[in-house]
């Protein structure tokens, strides 16, 4: 089963939480997912994982007359989390897949305080079963 | 014959069994699929059963006789629909042992980068029809699914096939232009190996080193070349750092940090012999002045010793040769070098206004870099964070957040 694994990221005070952070905490938090992302890799359960630019570069589209795009800033400037990234992982059950979200959920912050995350995980749909 | 020895063998033998398909059967899109599977079929028997003795008669071969089923089917299914049928006399025996007559490689360059095709379709057809790679590998490099890439292949071949185009070169009028696109094209697919600007990996080693390999191949089809020339000793100049240019982690180290003991000291003989053959010879070129400020770079033994006053005065001449934005950020950052980081922030100012830079992180960077040497901390940090909030590749991004942080840092 495949699971999708979002990270939502706490927005800080400014545009980016992370910006404001020390040399030291930066390298500790950058550490552990690059290897988080090797150890997922290396597990054989990896289908993808991307990380998103930041929110400041965020649009909303909608259709406009005749289909034409219109753009504003985006997406809810009042939010206190965005979307940072995500992981989508191929796993066994459900509970393998919430092991790894807790992983990722306590990634660490300022001081290594974990950062404890809130990660929503939502099961891929799939082809219809086989009939038999 | 080893695994490694026999790939190579293949790549360096994939544009000529094509050109040879082709000129046989004259149908480009359905040829590279032939070679494609006739590659495909070598890689695992090769290793395997070892390299038959003509090589290239063997993929000859083996793509003709798919090429020949090819036809087959096709005709059969025009029998079906029209009853219009391709005589069997037209699809011609297979000559296997004829030895090549030229080489195709620079046909088949200009026909993948021409100025018709989007830049990522160039790109991932001349990987697969002149570099010989497979859809797969080419995908894994550039990161998508294989059948995203398989589709953006086929679109592109289909876009030749509609436009036309005759497997000849171009006219001595086309030349120049459509050689700029093929020197483009594999500049191109050297950055993409280089500073990859999507995903966590900075360097993709495998598309530098294919870029410097058929660029390689273009010099030696056409050696009194200046640009061509220019272009090849640019890429060997910059990938001699590529050792360099990373940390343990991954992490971007810049120019003036890196440890110099391990630049390709090869790679920047060769690129230094070329350039200045190419400057002597009395031609100049955009490629030719980017390979002679890579050099001054290499040839610099530290940091402080770098000839900025020489860089500088090239930057002037290529801003000369083309209105480029990204030429001018490099130009102030020379000039702040050389007169004090005021005079580059000055040179910054007029680029403010320029519509192809906004809200590209590159200006930001350089800004946040010229104020931090002009000693105003505050707003270099402000400007590393602006730029780290616009990049979109990773290392870059952690690079920017770190030299911020350290600004920041109490007692910095």
């Amino acid at each position: 089963m495949k699971y999708m694994l979002m990270m939502n990221a706490p927005r800080g005070n400014g545009e980016w939480g992370v910006s404001n952070w020390s040399a030291e905490d930066l390298k500790r938090h950058i550490g552990f997912m690059k290897s988080f992302a090797r150890e997922l890799h290396a597990s054989g359960g990896l289908v993808g994982a991307e990380g998103l630019a930041s929110p400041g570069q965020a649009r909303v589209v909608r259709a406009g007359k005749h289909g034409a795009p219109e753009v504003t800033d985006g997406p809810f400037p009042e939010a206190k989390e965005f979307l940072a990234g995500y992981w989508i992982v191929d796993c066994e059950s459900t509970g393998r897949a919430y092991e790894i979200a807790a992983r990722a959920s306590a990634a660490p912050g300022q001081g290594g305080k974990p950062l404890n995350m809130p990660i929503e995980v939502r099961e891929v749909m799939s082809a219809p079963p086989v009939e038999v | 014959m080893t695994g490694p020895a026999a790939e190579g063998l293949l790549r360096e033998l994939a544009p000529q069994v094509l050109g040879a398909v082709i000129r046989r059967f004259g149908d480009f899109a359905a040829s590279e699929d032939a070679v494609q599977e006739a590659l495909i079929a070598a890689a695992g028997q090769w290793p395997r059963e070892g390299i038959p003795d003509n090589p290239r008669g063997w993929l000859i071969q083996v793509a003709v006789r798919r090429m020949t089923d090819h036809l087959r089917a096709e005709s059969a299914r025009r029998r079906r629909e029209s009853l219009v049928a391709i005589p069997e006399d037209q699809q011609l025996a297979p000559a296997p042992d004829e030895p090549p007559e030229r080489d195709d490689t620079l046909i088949l360059l200009f026909m993948c980068c021409h100025p018709a095709l989007t830049r990522a379709s160039a790109i991932a057809l001349t990987l697969r029809a002149v570099g010989g790679l497979t859809t797969a590998e080419i995908a894994n490099a550039f990161l998508v699914p294989e059948a995203t890439m398989a589709q953006r292949i086929s679109r592109a071949k289909q876009r030749i096939k509609a436009s036309g185009l005759p497997f000849r070169l171009p006219t001595p009028e086309e030349r120049a232009e459509r050689l700029g696109a093929v020197l483009h094209v594999l500049y191109l697919i050297f950055n993409e190996g280089y500073a990859s600007s999507i995903g966590p990996a900075l360097q993709r080693a495998d598309l530098a080193s294919e870029a410097i390999r058929l660029t390689r191949a273009v010099h030696r089809l056409l050696p009194r070349d200046g640009e061509v020339a220019g272009l090849l000793a640019l890429l060997l100049l910059t990938d001699a750092r590529r050792e360099a240019r990373t940390g343990p982690d991954g992490e971007l180290i810049p120019l003036a940090e890196q440890d110099r003991n391990l630049w390709d000291r090869g790679a920047i003989a060769e690129g230094i012999g070329l350039v200045s053959g190419a400057l002597s010879n009395g031609s100049i070129g955009s490629y030719q002045l980017q390979a002679a400020i890579a050099a001054l770079h290499d040839e610099a033994a530290r940091s402080e010793d770098t000839d900025w006053p020489q860089i500088l005065a090239l930057y002037g001449l290529l801003a000369r040769m083309a209105d480029n934005p990204m030429v001018a950020l490099n130009q102030a950052i020379a000039a702040a070098m050389v007169h004090g980081p005021a005079t580059g922030l000055d040179l910054l100012k007029r680029l403010e206004g320029d519509e192809r830079l906004a809200g590209h992180y590159r200006l930001d960077a350089v800004r946040a870099h010229l104020l931090e040497r002009a000693g105003d901390r505050d707003a270099a940090i402000v400007h590393y964070r602006a730029a780290a909030g616009k990049t979109t590749s990773i290392p870059e991004r952690d690079y920017l957040l770190a030299q911020a942080a350290r600004l920041a840092a109490p007692g910095a």
